[in-house]
């Protein structure tokens, strides 16, 4: 029993690493990830920052939470690609083919996913601090934001897993791993107030967990009260959690 | 493992196949497969593309459940047991397992882990292997830089890491140049020993002739025949054949009464396409034979050429088909078979 664990720990530090070595070797995916984060937090606020309406505290302020709550999200997308790279390239055979722990595959990809979203939230905060956003809360709130962001990023990453290993190739991963993100970063509070949208997608809006996530991060890191905003997205996180790891297990253990 | 299990592993057999089946949809790709294959052996399944040899090598490796049958490797069950079985086998896939932003070594050290060998004896086994792969120049390249025979070397070092007691090799050479493929037979052929076992398949007759100690071979999920490579040889069309082409066909018959009493009853001829063939088992003096009644006989050769035996002909000797001709399966790539 007692090795039995050990060797479940020890896999997965050995997946995790294999996946960081990969992710932080390949310049391009690199370059992509934190390039297009770095394009896309400057053209908002330089481009939107002026247009639109935050209720008195400058645009950078408003959005810098919730852009760091949407690296997550669109982080989970390249979730599905690697396993689905490494279903059709053999690894999946080989490492179902070794004595290894049965949930070592799948976990040591989530882990290496959330230092990945480690490494670009740090990132994104030194650019966010350079164009002008400023904390303005306890450390040790500051510090609970970015760990709910990064635990939102786990929840996320297991919808990406179960997505992976249900496609199959690399470019339905690419395209299903996207498709659904889409909509819940636009029709969120991320970019702009709900109070500015039509009724309907008002509603899709309130339950939408990105709101949630962009809402509790920017109490978390700018101050204010928390809790019914908290309590949602911890909801989502471990709802998402508990039903996309069972799943994604499920297929894993099964798969032909 | 330590030596004592495995010396008790030797008195078992290495597989053991009972009535396996496996069905996708509308293709029955396993039709109740019986086998068994002893310790210290190579062990060869020899069939055309999509006749099944992937789909049994996954089921004896834990990654595909079978629809009806048993199997155990290394005396554990395949589905009971499979945590046991993966701990005494090693696995290369048809297509090569080897990542391509890691270098070789990593990707020898990753596998290593992965059967909990430790860091140290997974570094200590990849030098090792490493060095009997002949990729130590290579060895922190990353794989992507690797050759097609590199790449499959490495993958095979992946699988030997652990010192599995039994290795299954899904078609190990296909793809590969004359020179590579050469060296990958020396080293599977020298796997087979200390109750190692490895079991391959194979596409090429020569493959299985060159490495196996036993040879089954499989059309349509069914093993039709099954023997020693000196046995299939004999009795299912496996020898090598002098081949002659005659200038003109009528001579077809003349040629094949010339020659008969150097094969009597194993001449076979076509007068469609004015050919005549006899085994080559009479050494080198059998062919000059040959010309000499030919010349005497007046016959004129437009070719004259030894044939090496192709799946192709066992194949048509033991079913009466050719391995590319399925009828039950139309997606069959009649090219790869050679
Ligand atoms: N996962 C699968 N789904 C559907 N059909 C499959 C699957 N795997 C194999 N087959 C079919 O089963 C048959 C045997 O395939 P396979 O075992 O790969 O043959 P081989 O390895 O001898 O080329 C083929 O007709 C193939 O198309
Ligand atoms: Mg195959």
């Amino acid at each position: 029993m007692m090795t039995s664990f050990s060797h479940l720990i020890s896999d997965i530090a050995v997946l995790t690493r294999r996946n960081l070595i990969k992710y932080f070797r390949l310049p391009q995916l690199l370059i992509f990830n934190a390039t297009l984060n770095v394009v896309l937090l400057l053209l908002f606020n330089y481009v939107f920052g002026g247009a639109i309406k935050t209720g008195g505290v400058s645009y950078i302020q408003y959005f810098l939470p919730g852009f760091l709550a949407q690296i997550v999200v669109f982080g989970s997308t390249q979730t599905s690609v690697g396993i689905a790279e490494d279903l059709t390239k053999g690894f999946v055979d080989r490492f179902r083919s070794l004595p290894m722990a049965r949930p070592a595959f799948l976990t040591g990809r989530v882990l290496s996913d959330a230092v990945r979203y480690v490494f670009l939230l740090i990132l994104l905060v030194i650019v966010g601090l350079v164009m002008g956003f400023r904390f303005d809360n306890g450390f040790l709130s500051i510090i609970a934001g970015l760990a709910l962001i990064v635990l939102f990023g786990v929840a996320l990453t297991w919808v990406g897993v179960f997505i992976g290993i249900s496609v199959k190739d690399v470019e339905t991963a690419q395209v299903a791993g996207f498709v659904w993100v889409f909509p819940l970063v636009f029709a969120s509070s991320l970019y702009v107030p709900i109070a500015t949208m039509p009724g309907w997608l008002q509603a899709f809006a309130k339950i939408n967990p990105v709101t949630s996530m962009a809402d509790v991060t920017r109490v978390l890191l700018l101050g204010g009260s928390v809790a019914s905003s908290l309590w949602k997205i911890l909801a989502w996180d471990f709802g998402l959690i508990a039903l996309f790891m069972s799943l994604a297990f499920r297929r894993y253990n099964r798969m032909a | 493992m330590n030596p004592e299990d495995i010396r008790e592993k030797c008195k078992e057999d290495s597989v053991r196949i009972e009535g396996i089946s496996k069905r996708f949809g509308k293709v029955q790709a396993l039709d109740g497969i019986n086998l068994v294959v002893e310790p210290n052996s190579v062990f060869a399944l020899l069939g055309p593309n999509g006749s099944g040899k992937t789909t049994l090598v996954r089921i004896l490796t834990t990654l595909l459940k079978a629809d009806s049958g048993t199997a155990q490797v290394g005396g554990f069950d395949v589905v009971g047991m499979a945590q046991k079985v993966r701990s005494v086998i090693g696995l290369a896939g048809q297509y090569p397992a080897v990542d391509d932003t890691l270098t070789g070594r990593e990707n020898l050290e990753i596998i290593g882990q992965l059967y909990h060998l430790g860091g140290k004896k997974s570094r200590a086994r990849a030098s090792e292997l490493l060095e009997q792969f002949d990729l130590v120049d290579a060895a922190s390249t990353r794989a992507k830089f690797y050759s097609g025979g590199m790449r499959r070397r490495l993958d095979l070092a992946a699988t030997l890491i652990a010192k599995p007691l039994i290795l299954f090799l899904d078609e190990p050479t296909t793809g590969l140049d004359p020179r590579s493929r050469l060296a990958l037979w020396e080293v599977i052929a020298s796997q087979a020993k200390d109750c190692n076992t490895v079991f391959l398949t194979t596409q090429y007759l020569e493959e299985a002739d060159r490495l196996a100690h036993k040879i089954a071979i499989i059309d349509e999920g069914k093993i039709i025949r099954e023997g020693t490579p000196g046995e299939l040889k004999k009795c299912c069309g496996g020898e090598s054949r002098i081949s002659l082409t005659l200038y003109d066909r009528v001579n077809t018959q003349a040629a094949a009464d010339a020659l008969n009493s150097l094969a009597p009853g194993k001449i076979l001829s076509s007068s469609e396409t004015g050919t005549v063939s006899l085994p080559a088992d009479g050494g080198s003096g059998l062919l000059s034979e040959v010309v000499r009644r030919m010349d005497s006989a007046g016959i004129v050769l437009a070719d004259l050429s030894l044939k090496q035996p192709t799946l192709d002909d066992v194949f048509l000797a033991i079913t009466g088909h050719t391995a590319e001709v399925s009828p039950a399966a139309g997606s069959k790539i009649a090219g790869e078979v050679r």
